[in-house]
């Protein structure tokens, strides 16, 4: 599902090279990318989801070669085949949790299909916030609906970002059970980036990353 | 997601900036508006009751209000003339048509005139109920007289002196109404129309070289009229006056007011643009976040583009529409005004053509207003915006 070859990022014309060893997740797979602070993750993410053009190498989304794509077109594959889940839940304040799904699925080009939108929610415990509005969800409800929109398209690969930094053992748990339930229900690849030590024992496929060295 | 749908939610989200935009902008479109209407209402109603009329004859004093008095029945006459010395300007080779008209006295308000049927026929005022007066005491009442007053065909009433109340009551004549006339959206809608004889009857029964007329309508024959009878009135207690001149006068002298009134609404409306301008940009910086999440989910920047675009116009929409619900408010109130004071009615609440150009003009700078601030919306950098988180 996801590739990337020989991956450099430059910031500024004059800053280091940045260069991140390549990955490949198959669908149904998942892969745990942790590094400490200062080791690029998030720039590695960014590049994977297409929202910075890598300076060298590639991105294959689904055998597309996603980094050269368009900028209009790689719009169109990213809200597709990507479910990005943040580590704070961030919404369209203006629409209901409900609404807010059915923008993620009218963005990927889809029907809201309100009947999954009801399914995903009273699976994630969420049914009863149906209507709410996003900011009266508590943190916890936020995190899940999060989830819920990150997969309610059904994406070829789910990239979660720090999605279990601020939380205790038993919510990191229960978060990476709910990830890997929604990839593993849908057939997605899972890509979980962090610097939260915790996961390295819960999940097996990892690439670590260390300090970014300076490359001509 | 319709993205119609999307920037209403937005927009509704924010009800103090955009109730600020709306109101500013609905106060700007709503003055002109109103000008607008009162204009076309007025202008209508001034042409509609000058009609071919070139001349008034009256007794001297303000022309303008002469012509108030005499053609729109809102003001006092200026005095009477003599008949005999009007019936010289009448027959004057000159004057091709001329109307006599002898008032002073009302029913519940509404002006009882002295006149001829050669005065409705002027206005093309047909008779609906009943027949023409033939005779002294008889009296066709106008349509809004009829809709007004309890009056019906066969009633019988005394007229109060005066013009302005009802309490100097002439008990000693009685009218009959013999006929009700069709609407005509002219003044005489707002009349009683009777012969001279009964104006002469209630006032003591003057006969001969007393009889006195208050004005006389005048239709030229002859450009030169125009020239000739102010000279020939030099010496007598009369004068004659020009509608169009005098009421041109008027509208130019309301002009300096409505064109100061324009220009506050046009400042009004100005700043209304400037508050969506700003609504929008401090909405756009404070949903930045939200606005590059959106392009992670899929969003191109055109289409950030136009939700922002959209919302700008839905405020401009939102105060438009409101602004023209104000006038016809305004439009309404003044008329509820207009109407218990002189009996006009300028309530014509149907769209003017002014006002096509005027939702136009007020649709493209609100669009632009909104499009300026739009086009952050296509520079976001995805990647920077969530980086630095919220």
């Amino acid at each position: 599902m996801l590739q990337t070859h020989g991956l450099k990022y430059r910031y500024a014309d004059s800053g280091p090279l940045m260069a991140f060893p390549d990955l490949s997740i198959d669908r149904g797979k998942e892969l745990l990318l942790l590094g400490a602070s200062g080791t690029g993750k998030t720039t590695l993410l960014h590049l994977v989801a297409g929202m910075r053009t890598p300076t060298k190498g590639t991105v294959e989304l689904a055998g597309v070669p996603f980094s050269d794509l368009a900028s209009s077109e790689r719009d169109r594959v990213r809200g597709q085949q990507l479910g990005i889940v943040f580590q704070t839940a961030h919404f369209v304040r203006s629409l209901s949790v409900a609404e807010n799904l059915a923008l993620a699925r009218s963005l990927a080009g889809l029907a809201p299909d309100p009947d999954r939108i009801h399914s995903l929610l009273d699976g994630l415990g969420l049914h009863h916030k149906l209507n709410a509005r996003v900011d009266a969800l508590s943190v916890g409800e936020q995190q899940r609906a999060s989830i819920a929109r990150a997969v309610v398209h059904a994406p070829g690969l789910i990239l979660a970002d720090e999605p279990t930094s601020a939380l205790d053992d038993t919510n990191t748990d229960a978060v990476l059970d709910l990830l890997r339930q929604h990839a593993a229900e849908t057939g997605a690849a899972l890509l979980v980036v962090t610097h939260d030590q915790r996961l390295k024992d819960r999940m097996a496929d990892r690439v670590e990353l260390t300090p970014n060295p300076t490359a001509a | 997601m319709k993205p119609a749908r999307l920037a209403r939610r937005n927009v509704m989200d924010r009800p103090l900036e955009t109730g600020l935009s709306v109101l500013l902008l609905a106060f700007g479109v709503g003055i002109i508006s109103l000008m607008l209407l009162m204009q076309r209402s007025l202008t209508e109603d001034l042409d509609r009751n000058i009609k071919d009329i070139d001349l008034v004859l009256g007794a001297k004093g303000s022309p303008l209000q002469l012509i108030l008095a005499n053609v729109y029945h809102v003001d006092v006459p200026t005095g009477n003339i003599p008949l005999a010395e009007a019936r010289k300007v009448m027959r004057h080779p000159y004057i091709s048509e001329a109307i006599p008209l002898a008032y002073g006295d009302n029913y519940e308000l509404f002006r009882i005139v002295g006149t001829e049927p050669s005065y409705s026929a002027h206005y093309g005022a047909e008779v609906a109920e009943g027949r023409m007066f033939d005779a002294p005491f008889e009296v066709v009442i106008g349509a809004d007289v009829a809709a007004s007053t309890d009056l019906a065909i066969g009633d019988t009433f005394y007229s109060a002196h005066g013009l302005t109340d009802g309490t100097d009551v002439h008990r000693d004549k009685a009218y009959t109404v013999v006929g009700v006339f069709g609407t005509t959206g002219a003044v005489v809608d707002q009349l009683l129309l009777t012969p001279i004889e009964s104006v002469w009857g209630v006032h003591d029964n003057v006969e001969g070289a007393d009889q006195e007329i208050t004005a006389v309508l005048l239709k030229k024959k002859n450009p030169l009229a125009i020239l000739t009878l102010p000279n020939l009135l030099r010496d007598t207690p009369m004068q004659v006056a020009l509608p169009a001149i005098e009421m041109n006068r008027l509208t130019q002298q309301f002009g300096i007011g409505l064109r100061t009134l324009r220009a506050v609404a046009m400042l009004i409306m100005g700043l209304s643009f400037v508050s969506v301008f700003i609504a929008l940009l401090a909405s756009l910086r404070d949903r930045k976040y939200e606005l590059a999440l959106m392009r992670t989910m899929g969003a191109t920047p055109r289409q950030l583009f136009s939700l922002v675009l959209l919302e700008g116009l839905w405020m401009t929409l939102a105060g438009i529409a409101f602004g023209l619900v104000l006038s016809r408010m305004g439009v309404a109130l003044m008329g509820q005004v207009l109407a218990e004071r002189f009996h006009y009615d300028v309530t014509q609440l149907a769209p003017v053509e002014g006002e096509l150009y005027l939702v136009l003009a007020a649709f493209l700078v609100g669009a632009v207003a909104a499009g300026l601030p739009a086009r952050s919306a296509l520079r976001i950098d995805i990647s920077n915006t969530l980086g630095q988180g919220r």
